[in-house]
């Protein structure tokens, strides 16, 4: 069945957006992952606008996410203090990132610089994850529980601004977190991402946050910045389609139960295996688009300057 | 199903009444200004598109007759044209060159404005059935439909990029030129038959339809179909436009809601 969107103004199946949204539904279930940056390339590739996606990317992120925060916040595994810091980078970064992605628009660079973010994100984020994961399984085998030292003084213990941060157990600067909160901001207005799967690693390996917290924290970020960057590209660009994102969200929700019963039954090593390598997977894709010689090298944009 | 039945009923009788009822249509205005030898007598199918949720494309039939006050010429060759235009929009379009290793887009040319869908359909070839000094004065050819280049252009051949445009666009069925898309019976009825496509903007489809003999125009007609989005769509469109602040904020309740209600039914089933 056909629906026509009223922003992107194309018509599109709708199962095809409702299966869309139920894969990438059951991946965000099955790896614990927000999977905007899966959404985004896949918007790209049915033929919704680069705009209309990144925007309505970021609007079923915060579908997505709601659920989960909540829950964090029951099982008090949210900092809200240090959850505060990176939402107040976060959106610095996102009201910055929205300025960029106009501005590319505008020069005829945005699918690239977008497929360029994936492609160095995603590719090197996946390359982490899978040497990780590979070697916490052959430690694993060997039987040696040889865990990474936590409270070590690096060079963000001397930075002015000192917070005690009671939840994560952690006396440090705002500065790190709020550097953090920036980057994530722009990857998320630019990517149409939640930013998770940079923030995560960047809490844990940065900011030496303990694990039982990182989760939640970086889901309450994430859950206020992409509302945020909802809200700002609906007001400067009118690019928010609320039917993709419905059909998208009904999809994922679905999906991502399904998921998450499918996940408590793998192991957790494998699961980030397979992970790294679906993340090494898109940005392959991607950067392959990026080196060979498209089909036709003139594109048709709407709008002239 | 029964309106469509009674539309071409209803179409088939015109059809068959137009040579009779026209002449006597004429004799009642003697004054008028002198008209062409023939004239073209014509209808849309319908003359406006309504955008609904479950648009996926349209079809349009523009047919009619050509009304004679004397007998018909007998050497000159009779051909019609018929042209679907949409609304007139800025575009830019760009081309990618390699640079480090990867294709960048590098050039680019604006066009202030192009018709967003353009079909043409004709009774016969068009290099035969119309003089190139026509063509240009009425713009009927597809490399023509579109209008200008904007003021700054700055790459020193345009060709390739107007040329690429049309490719695209007839690649994408929004530009397309039909050769035979005008059935003509007796030289006297005519009628084409347009497929629109789902990706259509909204606004005023301009239809032109000529009469040519020997290349030469006889007689021309205009009208316009408006296509328009109805209902949700409209309302949707109309609010992300004019109340941007409170639409955003409607998204972001939306998503809120269905993700939190979903997790609720979830946690309810199990």
């Amino acid at each position: 069945m056909q629906i026509y969107l009223p922003i992107a103004e194309i018509s599109v199946n709708m199962y095809t957006l409702l299966g869309l949204g139920g894969i990438v539904g059951l991946l965000s279930g099955l790896f614990g992952v927000g999977g905007g940056f899966l959404i985004t390339p896949l918007l790209f590739f049915i033929g919704i606008p680069p705009a209309v996606a990144v925007a309505t990317g970021a609007n079923q992120v915060v579908a997505s996410s709601v659920s989960a925060v909540l829950a964090q916040l029951k099982r008090k595994a949210v900092d809200i203090p240090m959850g505060l810091v990176l939402l107040v980078g976060g959106i610095l970064g996102s009201a910055g990132g929205i300025w960029v992605f106009n501005l590319l628009t505008q020069l005829g660079q945005i699918d690239l610089a977008v497929q360029l973010c994936y492609v160095v994100f995603l590719g090197s984020i996946g390359l982490l994850m899978l040497q990780e994961a590979v070697r916490t399984m052959r430690r694993q085998r060997k039987g040696t529980g040889a865990r990474k030292k936590r409270n070590q003084h690096t060079w963000a213990h001397n930075l002015p601004f000192k917070f005690k941060f009671r939840a994560s157990g952690l006396y440090i600067s705002v500065i790190p977190p709020l550097i953090v909160g920036v980057v994530v901001g722009i990857l998320a207005a630019i990517m149409g991402v939640g930013g998770g799967f940079i923030m995560v690693p960047a809490m844990i390996y940065l900011l030496n946050m303990p694990t039982k917290v990182v989760i939640g924290t970086s889901l309450f970020q994430i859950l206020f910045v992409s509302a945020f960057t909802t809200f700002m590209h609906a007001i400067t660009n009118q690019t928010v389609d609320v039917m993709l994102a419905l059909l998208l969200i009904v999809g994922g929700v679905v999906g991502a139960q399904i998921g998450s019963r499918l996940g408590a039954r793998l192991k957790a090593e494998q699961l980030r295996i397979l992970l790294a390598l679906l993340v090494i997977l898109v940005a392959a894709k991607l950067g392959a688009d990026l080196i060979i010689r498209p089909h036709d090298l003139y594109s048709i944009a709407a709008g002239s300057h | 199903m029964m309106r469509a039945l009674a539309r071409r009923l209803r179409l088939a009788l015109m059809l068959a009444l137009l040579p009779i009822v026209a002449p006597a249509q004429q004799a009642a205005q003697p004054n008028a200004p002198k008209p062409p030898p023939e004239q073209i007598v014509a209808g849309l199918s319908r003359d406006n598109i309504g955008i609904t949720t479950s648009f996926d494309g349209s079809q349009i039939l523009i047919y009619g007759a050509i009304k004679r006050e004397a007998p018909e010429p007998e050497n000159d060759k009779l051909a019609v044209i018929v042209t679907l235009e949409g609304p007139l929009v800025p575009i830019t379009i760009r081309r990618k060159s390699r640079e480090l290793g990867i294709w960048v887009n590098t050039a680019s040319v604006g066009v202030a404005s192009a018709p967003s869908y353009y079909a043409v359909a004709t009774s016969g070839p068009l290099q035969e059935i119309l003089s190139p000094r026509l063509d240009v004065q009425q713009r009927i050819s597809i490399p023509l439909a579109m209008r200008a280049f904007s003021s700054s252009v700055r790459v020193a051949d345009t060709k390739p990029f107007t040329e690429a445009m049309i490719r695209i666009r007839e690649r994408q069925g929004l530009y397309k030129l039909e050769t035979g898309g005008v059935r003509l019976v007796d030289n006297t009825l005519f009628r084409a038959d347009f497929e629109l496509p789902a990706n259509l903007i909204e606004g005023a489809y301009k239809t032109r339809i000529f009469l040519l003999r020997d290349g030469q125009l006889v007689d021309r007609y205009q009208s316009a179909i408006e296509v328009r989005k109805v209902g949700l769509e409209r309302w949707l469109y109309a609010l992300a436009h004019e109340h941007a602040a409170l639409y955003g904020l409607l998204a972001l309740a939306l998503a809120v809601v269905a993700g939190w209600a979903a997790a609720a039914v979830f946690r309810f089933v199990r």
